[in-house]
């Protein structure tokens, strides 16, 4: 069997630049998101909530599909890429990094607002008492506070986004070195029952996936991982 | 009356074999293009047999994975001959049951209804953006696809806007959205016997662009239902299932 190595790394370099681009992405919109989830009192919290926890309960497959008809040239958001001369997104990069986005939502929105809900009024109400505006409380009190949280929150949303497959399978269309990841060339070595191929590539992704979470344990030797979003340093009532 | 307990237990082995005989109840292992005919043609054979027959449906290459590691099916109907002729040389399914129930064939399709011409031609345009094809390591319709477009002179020409489908069903999703304006998939996905035709426009391939794709059905050695199993696979060479195969725009 010849052993087409570069097509495998490709697919990594692909999914890291993907990885990449969506945590980053999300960190940018989930943490104002995930303060105002952990703050407001406004009737649509609970429905967007709901909304951004969506991907935790839909197969993947059918997200993929739902995203299809969508972005598509009839879908709502097809139609308005189409008039904004941005063209359709599925089988592109970009269309990938938003499918990402929407899926790794929950995994990177919920420890940040668990961390935000962990820290409680009183430190915040402390720097209101220094004078300190709302945005100097959010950045040198909250999010160093919630700095467990967010980092939680990137490492999730990384990993899940190498591992996401459904979604990538369903609105990709596998091509090399714009939507084609490791996981669906791994599927792809499994169906051409190419198994020695497929082996070595997962075995790739299992070492990755060991040593990032390996990394992630040594940074925080505290406690499990989902469990590290308590705030460091606020003194328990 | 008295019965001795060896004259018994003949009575009782006889009982189940005459039971087994009249209603066996057989897993079938389906290629997912002739899912639809599959299942009209499973319906036949339990009204003509009094067979109970279950249907999975999925790629023929998960199927092999499957039999190999011992799952329990009968019969597989696959969508090539590489795959089951594999399990004959492995020892895993029975030779003499060995043979090809359907000829699928190719078409170039979109659901735009003006844009696929009658000569095909348009794949030599630029009027189209992404053209959907099944993965020619997996899907028999994908390498059919791909000597296609290898006869035409086209490969290379294409090669940037082809977007690739794990398998058949999605190669034809992909263009039904419309999210690819083209799309090589198979006759029978197009003009389903129902009826319900899908607008749209269409070029049949003609055949000697690709290797006729040629479907193989076998019975899986490790069947504890051979008769029944065996009895299926020849009900796919009668006229009455090749009435429907035919229908479903397969020849054979």
């Amino acid at each position: 069997m010849d052993v087409d190595w570069s097509a495998d790394l490709q697919a990594v370099a692909l999914t890291l630049k993907l990885a990449f681009v969506v945590t980053l992405l999300l960190l940018a919109i989930g943490t104002p998101l995930a303060w105002w989830l952990a703050h407001t009192r406004s009737r649509w919290k609970a429905p967007l909530a709901a909304l951004v926890a969506l991907p935790l309960v839909l197969p993947p497959t059918v997200l993929g599909f739902y995203l299809l008809m969508l972005m598509g040239p009839h879908g709502l958001v097809g139609r308005a890429t189409q008039a904004l001369g941005i063209g359709l997104l599925p089988f592109s990069f970009s269309g990938l990094v938003i499918a990402s986005m929407l899926y790794s939502m929950p995994f990177v929105v919920q420890p940040i607002q668990t961390a935000f809900e962990a820290i409680g009024a009183r430190p915040l109400e402390a720097a209101a008492t220094l004078r300190a505006g709302p945005w100097e409380r959010f950045v040198h009190v909250a999010l160093p506070l919630a700095r467990r949280g967010v980092i939680t929150a990137a490492v999730l949303g990384f990993a899940h986004t190498v591992g996401e497959f459904g979604v990538v399978l369903m609105i990709g269309g596998n091509i090399p070195g714009a939507t084609r990841v490791i996981s669906t060339q791994l599927y792809s070595h499994v169906e051409a029952l190419e198994y020695p191929a497929a082996h070595r590539l997962a075995a790739v992704l299992l070492l990755f996936s060991f040593a990032v979470l390996l990394w992630v344990y040594r940074l925080s030797p505290k406690g499990a991982l989902l469990a590290s979003t308590a705030p460091d340093g606020v003194p328990r009532p | 009356m008295t019965l001795s307990l060896p004259r018994g237990l003949f009575a009782l082995t006889l009982a189940a074999l005459a039971f087994s005989a009249r209603a066996d109840e057989i897993q079938v292992a389906v290629a997912a293009n002739f899912s639809a005919a599959a299942q009209k043609i499973a319906a036949q054979f339990e009204h003509d047999t009094g067979n109970t027959v279950k249907l999975s449906f999925g790629a023929t290459g998960k199927f092999y994975a499957q039999i190999t590691a011992g799952a329990p099916f009968d019969v597989l109907l696959a969508a090539d001959q590489a795959t089951p002729a594999r399990l004959v040389a492995e020892g895993k399914a029975i030779p003499a049951t060995l043979h090809t129930y359907a000829i699928g064939k190719l078409v170039l399709w979109s659901a735009d209804p003006a844009l696929v011409d009658a000569k095909g031609e348009i794949l030599k345009s630029d009027k189209w953006k992404h053209l959907s094809v099944a993965d020619a390591k997996l899907a028999p319709y994908g390498q059919a696809a791909k000597e296609t477009l290898a006869q035409l002179k086209l490969t290379d020409a294409v090669q940037s806007r082809v977007v690739t489908a794990e398998n058949i069903g999605q190669a034809w999703q992909f263009v039904q959205t419309g999210n690819a304006e083209l799309g090589f998939v198979a006759l029978g996905q197009v003009q389903p016997p129902d009826g319900s035709r899908v607008p749209g426009s269409m070029w049949l391939v003609p055949d000697n662009l690709y290797t006729p794709i040629r479907q193989d059905a076998v019975v899986i050695a490790a069947s504890k239902s051979g008769a029944a199993a065996t009895a299926f696979v020849d009900y796919l060479a009668s006229d009455k299932a090749r009435v429907v195969i035919k229908a479903y725009g397969y020849s054979w």
